[in-house]
């Protein structure tokens, strides 16, 4: 356990306070940002699937927290949270095979995890909200 | 390049920890499938989120959604176990914190993955 110490006094590579804030290094921030909200967000799916299992009460109280407006600006949060971890997660499966490790792009597949997670969201909300007839 | 490593040595080589590439292996692989499987989810959230108790309860019992919900919820589980790992052996640099830390996280993936796998059959095979 004395050498555990000395290795946590060795210098850590600067990284966040001297780099110039680029677009990659801002979705390597969120991706692990969400992949921590999906973390604690699976506790959603799980009360809505227990409170399923339990019975008509308990799950209408879930889908009242849920049908709540800032339940479903939660939600609404979980939707962008899970495609932009999942584009981020295709743009590393891509990154493994050797490909698009240029500067321009990672760039540009950046921008795309970003772009197209919001649009996705939008597109996810959009077909649901339609199939009940509004918010 | 002729490597100074007997074969055997390259074979057993599997590092300080002796799991090789089996951390990066298991994310990768649950990361390809959660592309299917969250997918799956999100179509299946569209339809029945804010559905009544009988109509989801009829709809999750279904098999084709039962098994991908189970599937879903355990590669999911393994996942974000192995995610926050790393975030965890990235930030906690106390010895004993983070071994609590490695440890609370196994405990929140299994919770988590027992209780949604419990739900499931049990909303699948009746009661």
């Amino acid at each position: 356990m004395a050498q555990t110490k000395r290795a946590a006094e060795r210098p850590l590579s600067p990284h966040l306070g001297i780099y110039r804030m680029q677009i990659t290094m801002l979705m390597s921030i969120v991706h692990r940002i969400t992949g921590g909200a999906l973390y604690v967000g699976t506790l959603l799916l799980a009360a809505w699937l227990i409170a399923a299992a339990m019975g008509e009460r308990q799950f209408a109280l879930v889908n009242q927290l849920f049908g709540h407006p800032l339940g479903k600006f939660v939600l609404l949060g979980y939707t962008w949270a899970v495609l932009h971890h999942m584009l981020g997660g295709m743009r590393h499966l891509l990154w493994d095979t050797g490909r698009a490790l240029q500067p321009r792009s990672a760039d540009m597949l950046a921008w795309l995890t970003i772009l197209g997670s919001l649009a996705l969201t939008a597109a996810v909300w959009v077909v649901g909200l339609s199939l009940r007839g509004g918010l | 390049m002729g490597s100074l490593r007997t074969p055997l040595a390259k074979v057993r080589g599997l590092g300080s920890a002796k799991e090789g590439t089996d951390h990066f292996w298991k994310q990768r692989l649950t990361a390809v499938a959660n592309i299917f499987l969250v997918g799956f989810l999100i179509v299946l959230l569209i339809r029945f989120a804010g559905a009544d108790h009988a109509t989801v309860k009829h709809a999750l019992a279904k098999p084709q959604n039962a098994i991908a919900l189970l599937v879903l919820v355990l590669s999911g589980v393994i996942h974000m176990r192995l995610g926050m790992q790393t975030i965890i052996e990235d930030y906690v640099h106390s010895e004993g914190r983070k071994v609590v830390a490695l440890m609370l996280n196994s405990f929140f993936a299994i919770l988590i993955g027992i209780t949604c796998v419990f739900a499931v059959l049990k909303l699948s095979f009746g009661a």
